[in-house]
């Protein structure tokens, strides 16, 4: 089932969460909304969820409207951060808990409800376990339980709110492979809240990027790493090098280094920064073709496959990030004090646009060459 | 602990001090008995009434905002900040014969002071924080995820209420219901005030230890004294009880 939200605004006491948030989720996908905390990305699940109530916009499901729902009546799974399981509960109650509440004419009999829960259970590997109590399952384990109780439901979609948050690095990541193949095997549509870039990107098919209460940018985790919309997606999806400089006449001016851009506005000297990812900085001990920098080397950290240097350039003073494999790593025979050349490949930049008239800064990305 | 063992032998040992039969005598009395059947009546009443309050508001307080919680909070409150005497003494200001009601409740021959059910009133204002000031802070460090987890699969408030939140509070609750039953039996200074000590009508066991033990009949005092005695020790029991199972239950408990 898809889901729409529109124009949605929430706003608690003294802060909105959501600024005029509209999204698109296509049935069967599963979606990820990544930011970092205070982002709104949990108060937009609440709101599909119907836990919260917007202020203004509306919450369609497959084109129907269910903005004034109760949470009750939308049929939808949510597995909660923390579990929310039923503390005084033995797993198969609450696992048969949606199940059991039903009104007798809706209610599945005794039997049913069994079967139900015991496929379950072994949907999610815990067939054994129907007897203990939540307090005696590790945390994977009772992350399974939620999301099989959310399940057994069949609901028209499930969200999750930071699933792997409270887990361990193993776990998560064990957890992260099951979830994929669940969502392979049943279908449905699953969006799940989540602070990590990593996690985003490995599980989801398209990311919903969040920031301050809006939606900076949705796109396939291809896309949004490759073709950030803005400096905020940019710098958030994994780490960056910033060089300040000023455009003028579409060339920028960073250093000793100048950059042609495609930029055709012809409005003066604007300041102007270049993003750049420490994997696309290119590190040599002669000069070659091209514009290359000198840069002398901080510190060098040997990080299993890859290793950082931390660079100065020797033109602006600034501090940057270069990462490369071990393997080129040992061909250079480079040690901390001595100074390398630098190319700067892959460079977007962005200009503050003195035409903007919102009150946030709109940025044209340019991408730029040597 | 020698403060809190030895007056309690010394109340036993005055009870018996003139022997068994005194002893029996003073239990069996007539008027005792009366005294008895009064106190349960009131705790029997008071305590359920207070139990749907203290729930209901304890819910409300921990699970919802709203304007004027803390005004609820405070009323909550008010019972422990006003002396008992005082709590008696608004009720005979509302219903005495002085009092405001007075006229309307002579009209339609309600009797309130020196009635049954001004104990009752009274009682129920001064055990009134028992149950809520015992659930708040339980129901509020369990947070309101597992409410949500119920609604969102389906339950109505009614389900969610009557299979997760109390089952989730049970040891609480019971700790202030035995906490409110207490007190609804011992309670002295406020009954005192609206009972008017009318003898087989309107003396709670309290109230009946002062009036023997100002006519000087003290074996019988203290007779009468060991039943409350005996109330408090069985409180506590029931309270370490509770203690003890919820210790061990909430070993490793928090989800």
């Amino acid at each position: 089932m898809s889901i729409e939200v529109v124009n949605i605004t929430k706003s608690y006491k003294n802060f909105t969460a959501l600024k005029e948030v509209s999204l698109h989720i296509p049935e069967g996908e599963l979606v990820a909304l990544l930011g970092p905390s205070g982002s709104g990305k949990t108060t937009l699940l609440r709101l599909i969820a119907g836990l919260e109530q917007p202020d203004t916009g509306a919450i369609l499901f497959h084109g129907e409207d269910n903005t004034n729902r109760d949470v009750r009546e939308r049929q939808v799974g949510f597995v909660f951060q923390h579990y929310a399981l039923f503390r005084h509960m033995t797993i198969f109650d609450n696992i048969a808990f949606g199940l059991s509440v039903r009104s007798r004419k809706t209610r599945p009999s005794k039997q049913e409800i069994k079967e139900r829960v015991h496929l379950l259970l072994r949907l999610v590997q815990l067939d054994g376990l129907a007897h203990r109590y939540p307090s005696q399952l590790s945390g994977g384990q009772r992350q399974r339980v939620a999301l099989a109780r959310a399940l057994a439901v069949e609901p028209k979609f499930l969200l999750l709110d930071e699933p792997f948050g409270a887990l361990d690095t193993k776990v998560r990541q064990e957890l992260r492979r099951w979830l994929r193949h669940l969502h392979e095997k049943l279908g449905l549509t699953i969006l799940f809240v989540t602070h990590d870039q990593e996690e985003a990107m490995e599980l989801a098919d398209q990311v919903v990027v969040m920031n301050e209460g809006r939606v900076e940018q949705v796109g396939s985790p291809e896309e949004i790493y490759h073709l950030p919309a803005n400096p905020f997606v940019y710098s958030f999806l994994g780490r960056v090098n910033l060089f300040r400089g000023r455009i003028r006449d579409g060339k920028v001016r960073l250093g000793e280094a100048e950059f042609e851009t495609e930029w055709e506005h012809n409005s003066g000297e604007l300041p102007a920064v270049g993003y750049m990812r420490p994997h696309d900085v290119e590190i040599a001990l002669a000069p070659g073709d091209g514009h290359f920098v000198q840069a002398r080397i901080q510190h060098i950290s040997p990080l299993g496959p890859i290793v950082r240097l931390d660079l100065r350039r020797l033109d602006t003073d600034e501090l940057f990030e270069a990462e490369l494999s071990h393997q080129r790593f040992s061909e250079l025979h480079v040690e901390e004090k001595s100074t390398v050349f630098v190319k700067l490949n892959n460079l977007s930049f962005y200009v503050e646009s003195p035409a903007a008239t919102t009150p946030r800064p709109t940025f044209l990305p340019i991408q730029a060459s040597f | 602990m020698l403060f809190l063992i030895l007056p309690l032998i010394a109340v036993f040992m005055e009870a018996f001090k003139q022997g068994t039969a005194v002893f029996l005598s003073a239990i069996m009395e007539e008027e005792t008995f009366s005294a008895v059947k009064l106190t349960l009546l009131v705790a029997a009443i008071t305590v359920p009434l207070n139990v749907t309050f203290g729930v209901a508001a304890a819910w409300a307080i921990a699970k919802f905002s709203f304007r004027g919680k803390n005004v609820l909070l405070t009323l909550i409150d008010l019972p422990f900040a006003v002396s008992p005497v005082i709590a008696g003494l608004i009720f005979v200001l509302l219903f005495g014969s002085q009092g405001i009601a007075y006229p309307w409740l002579e009209a339609n021959d309600i009797k309130i002071i020196f009635a049954v059910p001004g104990i009752i009133l009274a009682t129920t204002f001064v055990t009134f924080p028992f149950v809520a000031r015992e659930l708040i802070p339980i129901m509020e460090a369990q947070g309101k995820d597992e409410e949500e987890a119920a609604v969102s699969l389906g339950a109505s408030g009614w389900k969610t209420f009557l299979r997760v939140t109390l089952p989730n509070v049970k040891w609480g609750l019971l700790y202030g219901v035995i906490l409110c039953n207490a007190r609804a039996m011992g309670e002295f200074g406020a009954v005192s005030v609206v009972s008017g000590h009318i003898r087989g009508m309107t003396n709670t066991l309290p109230l009946h230890v002062e009036i023997l033990y100002n006519e000087y009949q003290f074996a019988a005092a203290f007779a009468v004294a060991t039943l409350l005695a005996a109330l408090a020790l069985v409180t506590l029991i029931i309270k370490s009880l509770i203690e003890w199972k919820t210790q061990r239950e909430s070993g490793g408990e928090h989800v």
